[in-house]
């Protein structure tokens, strides 16, 4: 395969780079060894800053939200829901934080106005009665999934390629440039070599591993943020603690759930990252100081992303910036060689820009970006991620026999045949994992316990899987949705997992296999 | 509305598989007998009796072919699990006089004399169990023979795919096959129940007939998911099994199933000429104890409806599914009574990190610790009231969902519990 500019990496900047280049007539290849968003792009917030929590410690970075947020809501608005969003102090709260609050928002351009108490305990019911301060600011919530899915889309329209479970072994190196990358098909084991012009890393937490391949020290620091997911939507706006960037500060509305999060936790590995239930406990004690009824909600589930830091190697990551890294590896002597990290999911678009600006100059290209003013369409693949969507689609198209297989989040036969149509194009292989990656399968009340027993059997009956594959699918399955539960086992999500063990270890065995 | 009072030597709590066994053992020993708890849970049995399936947890090599000496080794390694406070002799009793009050009800079951069978289930494994509705019983056979045999599914039905267990179990069973059949105005997302119900008609019948033929072939079994009728299962298989010439049998179906729903409506039809005391779709709210011992309690739906008082009580309120016992993120509480559980020391060590760990989940192993007669002990370490005796999977020190032990943990220790409860009267 050959190609101008390979692309390592399909989260947020990845997919978002393609698009870009794909704007510019630059022809691209993106490869990414999971699927779309597999890391800290699908394990965030889901919040599109306004800006406000970051006017003290990064003005530059606060502007940037500022301004890309306005932008994202105009050319985006079906990937954001426009909440708006509430930061609020508590009793006990820094009080000069809050006194100085304003001016720093105005310093940055942010719009934040000053909401009597009274005012914001009836905007948002569920804020605690101890709040002695509160903005409203212009945050809303992205879903993510469909964000970068779309982005890819439009890519691929324009010609990109995207190989999804295709990992990046190494680098053939020659005179200072990389001249062949070597990948390999994680489901089959097949490597494929790929020349192309230009490689980009948009590897996210990754990114020094890849480096590393080139032969290229990037010192990197992982931070694990991870979040919980309530089962009912809680508040109508975001709602962000004000204070210097802390623990559980931020809850975001998304669909008919809320997450709550977020932590900073160094890991030293990025694909070791689980929640613990230390965590979910400091996120729940933390969070209900600012919505008491946090500390009794039913959650669903935990997540956790990577958060890619360089740099720094002492102190609170938090203050390491969130502004973004853009590294041109000419000075470490690949010439080819490009690396895109760090930043945030409301910058990402920026993140692309200017990183398609570097390529572009050096390949020589002179057409400009076209992503800050075109309006990103709408796909089809993006559109099983958001919660609440299947249903409504399902009540309006469905045909008699159309069966809903995931039960709490009204996934039919129909759509999983569409996801998984998805994934092929897009060179994957369809498992219940991926099926799973790409839709609110699994992610309802039941976490997937027997919504896979009905999707296995479907599979089966698409031959999408052959011999026993269904014993190993099964089990891949349900020990992926278990990292999320795990930390969260109490209460009714406890009854839930007691009936999932029923089935899959008192019925199938499964344990056994 | 005041609330009505009733009285009675025994009130069995929970409606499972041990609370439906307890209420029969303790009215067939001629005690005045009341009955409570929300209906239902049993409709999550998959229809299978099992005994004593698995041990050690998790391994092939622990998969036992005689559940009895599965038995001895394992209270050998495990002095509290609830088996060792029951001799071999009453586990047996307690079996036979379950599945006999089943069979006099219309649901037969059979099995090995001391041997587990294998059943397959719709994964494409097989699960050891001990006794198997005889609507199953064939395919323990086919299986055991590898014999030429089709399993079939319905167009329409979901969480059932023949091929899947064709393809799961062809490695070492050539000659499976599958097929898909259309049944004539099968709605979808029909509930398992319903069709089951459809199935008794004889349209349905013939229609399932004529399908069936054109794959029969040489074919000595037909396998076909649990789903042929609610009541008349014995009658459907007798027919297919003319019409085609083939051996007949079901296969196990996810819950909640039907196969579980049959033994729900065995016991309905044979606990009332037994005169025990419905409380059902009930749940007891708050009790108090009488100068005499005796237990006052108070039962309702939603609020209080009835009081019941009661010369002894038998728990059997299940687990976390069946809200016997109650978690919330500290610690684990027992429903009704408060009673003391014994649990891991904390949540971090409540569950492992991987769903299917070979040795399972500490919490698991939570729930009551009862004396020799099944009474469950109190803060001090004694009974903690003498007429308060507990059955079934609200016990701790078992696992049985990896064990595979839970029907026969449940009927064991409601026979034992109820013969405690008649010495105590």
């Amino acid at each position: 395969m050959k190609t101008q500019v390979l692309i390592i990496g399909g989260g947020a900047t990845g997919t978002g780079l393609a698009r870009d280049l794909s704007l510019r007539g630059v022809r691209c290849i993106l490869v990414e060894k999971q699927d779309i968003n597999a890391g800290a792009s699908g394990g965030n917030h889901g919040l599109l800053h306004s800006g406000a929590r970051y006017v003290a410690s990064d003005p530059e970075a606060a502007k940037e939200c500022r301004e890309e947020g306005e932008l994202l809501k105009r050319l985006a608005p079906h990937c954001i829901e426009d909440t708006g969003g509430l930061f609020v102090a508590v009793r006990g709260d820094d009080e000069n934080y809050v006194t100085d609050f304003p001016a720093l928002c105005a310093k940055s351009g942010i719009p934040a106005e000053m909401l009597d108490l009274n005012t914001a305990r009836e905007m948002e019911p569920e804020l605690s009665p101890d709040i002695i301060a509160a903005f409203q600011v212009a945050d809303a919530s992205v879903d993510p999934f469909m964000l970068s899915l779309d982005n890819m889309a439009q890519a691929r329209q324009q010609g990109a390629e995207l190989l999804c479970y295709h990992k990046v072994i190494s680098f053939r190196i020659e005179n200072g440039r990389i001249r062949k990358i070597i990948v390999r098909n994680t489901v089959s084991g097949e490597e494929t070599e790929i020349e192309a012009d230009y490689v980009v890393s948009a590897s996210g937490a990754w990114a020094g591993i890849i480096a590393g391949l080139a032969g290229i020290e990037i010192p990197m620091v992982y931070s694990k943020g991870s979040l919980l997911v309530t089962q009912n939507r809680i508040t109508k706006r975001v709602i962000n603690r004000l204070r210097k960037a802390s623990d559980a500060d931020i809850l975001v509305p998304g669909g008919t759930v809320s997450i709550l999060g977020t932590t900073s936790r160094r890991t030293e590995d990025p694909d070791d990252c689980r929640p613990t239930i230390a965590e979910v406990d400091d996120i729940i004690e933390d969070g209900a100081r600012m919505v008491p009824v946090l500390e009794n909600t039913r959650y669903i589930r935990a997540y956790s992303g990577v958060r890619p830091l360089i740099g720094s190697s002492a102190g609170d990551d938090r203050n390491v910036t969130r502004g973004f890294a853009l590294i041109d590896h000419a000075p470490d002597g690949i010439e080819n060689f490009i690396t895109i990290t760090g930043g945030k999911l409301t910058t990402f678009r920026l993140m692309a820009e200017k990183t398609a600006d570097l390529l572009c100059r050096k390949m020589g290209i002179t057409n400009p970006c076209k992503t800050g003013t075109e309006p990103l369409p709408s796909s089809a693949s993006g559109k099983w991620t958001e919660p609440g969507s299947a249903p409504k689609m399902w009540l309006t198209r469905h045909e008699s026999d159309d069966m809903i297989l995931c039960e709490c989040e009204m996934v039919s036969k129909g759509i999983i045949d569409g996801i998984m149509e998805g994934i092929r194009e897009q060179g994957g292989v369809p498992t219940l994992k991926s099926v799973g990656l790409r839709s609110r399968i699994g992610k309802g009340p039941c976490q997937g316990g027997f919504c896979s027993a009905r999707i296995a059997p479907y599979m089966y009956d698409r031959e999408v899987l052959n011999g026993d594959r269904g014993l190993k699918e099964l089990r891949d399955f349900l020990n992926e949705r278990w990292k999320g539960k795990y930390p969260m086992l109490w209460d009714l999500p406890l009854e839930q997992a007691e009936i999932q063990e029923a089935l899959h270890c008192g019925l199938f065995g499964l344990e056994l296999q | 509305m005041k609330p009505s009072k009733n009285k009675c030597d025994v009130l069995v709590i929970g409606t499972g598989m041990a609370g439906m066994a307890a209420a029969l053992f303790a009215a067939q020993k001629g005690l005045s007998t009341a009955h409570a708890g929300m209906t239902g849970a049993i409709n999550f049995s998959s229809g299978l009796l099992d005994l004593l399936g698995v041990y050690p947890i998790g391994t092939q090599a622990g998969i036992w072919k005689n559940p009895w000496e599965g038995i001895e080794a394992l209270v050998q390694d495990m002095p509290q699990h609830p088996f060792a406070r029951i001799s071999k002799s009453e586990i047996r009793e307690s079996i036979d006089e379950f599945t006999a009050f089943l069979e006099k009800n219309g649901l037969s079951y059979t099995g090995y004399p001391d041997g587990n069978a294998l059943v397959i289930t719709p994964a494409g494994t097989v699960k050891p169990t001990f006794r198997v509705p005889l609507s199953m019983w064939k395919g323990v056979k086919a299986y055991e023979e590898k014999s030429p045999c089709l399993i079939a599914d319905f167009r329409g039905i979901k969480a059932f795919s023949s091929r899947q267990i064709a393809e799961t179990l062809k490695h070492e069973w050539p000659e499976l096959r599958n097929a898909r059949l259309s049944l004539p105005n099968l709605k979808a997302d029909i509930y398992p129940k319903h069709l089951a119900q459809t199935m008794e008609s004889p349209d349905m019948l013939e229609a399932l007939i004529r399908e069936l033929k054109p794959h029969i072939g040489n074919v000595k079994a037909v396998g076909l998911p649990a789903l042929l009728g609610v009541c008349k299962t014995a009658q459907i298989l007798s027919r297919l099994e003319t019409e085609l010439g083939t051996d007949i049998f079901e296969i196990p179906t996810i819950p909640p199933s039907v196969a579980g729903s049959r033994i729900r409506a065995a016991f309905e039809k044979g606990l009332s000429p037994l005169k025990i005391q419905p409380f059902y779709q009930k749940q007891v709210m708050g009790f108090q104890r009488l100068p005499d011992g005796n237990f006052l309690l108070d039962v309702g739906h939603t609020e209080k409806e009835s009081q019941i008082q009661a010369k002894g009580i038998i728990l059997a309120s299940g687990r976390f599914f069946g809200k016997g016992l109650h978690a919330d993120r500290k610690q684990i509480r027992e429903s009704i009574f408060d009673l003391p559980v014994s649990q891991p020391q904390s949540r971090s060590k409540w569950h492992d990190p991987d769903f299917l760990a070979p040795a399972g989940h500490p919490v698991n192993l939570a729930g009551l610790e009862t004396d020799e007669y099944f009474r469950p002990l109190g803060k001090g370490g004694k009974a903690a009231y003498e007429n308060l005796f507990a059955a079934g999977s609200i016990l701790a020190h078992q696992d049985w969902p990896r064990m595979k032990c839970g029907s026969g943990l449940a009927i064991a220790t409601a026979y034992k519990a109820v013969k405690e409860m008649c010495a105590y009267i």
